[in-house]
């Protein structure tokens, strides 16, 4: 096995495993803790999910968004610009690629900041936290709604050519 | 109009429609 394909298995894999994390976890909150948080509110027993649930995590959500990101960027390797470029056959993992990058912008610039003035981390006044869960929960379902092409692309864009007459 | 990220049918249905259109995209404008 040459050094190159090493080096590439590696990345697959660990890019499997970080993705599988950051959107099972992106899920976990869209599908799961959003309504959970809901009814906990209406029983008061919503401090269990913000006080030792969501801060733990969002810490894998984030880390699991960078390590998915800098993996794929490896795996994509010298093939990186015409990715981004969207040219030169690597246009459909070009846009999974631009997708990913979408979201981990939205996870670090907007979510995270948000969310730790929601959960209490940074100080904020209660018009701020207000603003914030809706900033936040926007942007999560943003995540949530390009996750289904990003993951369209990723599926497909590298390797089942015939689909794009590539 | 209400917001369709509002709801989890709003979002998922988003991101089929969003897939479709990229999908169309790609198959028609990139080399």
């Amino acid at each position: 096995m040459e050094n190159i394909d090493i080096v590439s298995a590696l990345s697959r894999w660990i890019h499997f495993m970080a993705g599988i994390m950051w959107i099972g976890l992106l899920y976990y909150f869209n599908f799961v803790q959003v309504a959970a948080l809901k009814n906990a509110g209406a029983d008061g027993t919503a401090a269990g999910i913000t006080k030792h649930v969501a801060p733990r995590a969002l810490l894998f959500f984030r880390w699991a968004a960078v390590l998915t990101w800098i993996s794929g960027a490896a795996l994509l390797g010298p093939y990186f610009m015409d990715a981004f470029l969207l040219r030169n056959g690597m246009g459909p993992i070009g846009i999974g690629a631009w997708l990913g990058t979408i979201m981990l912008f939205n996870v670090w610039v907007l979510i995270w900041p948000n969310q730790k003035k929601i959960l209490g981390m940074v100080s904020a006044s209660d018009d701020e936290k207000s603003k914030a869960r809706r900033v936040a929960f926007l942007a999560s379902r943003t995540n949530t709604m390009l996750s289904i092409p990003m993951l369209f692309f990723m599926a497909t864009g590298m390797s089942h050519s015939a689909l794009f007459s590539l | 109009m209400k917001n369709p990220l509002d709801s989890l049918w709003g979002t998922v249905i988003s991101g089929v429609v969003l897939t479709v259109v990229l999908y169309v995209f790609a198959k028609n404008f990139l080399g």
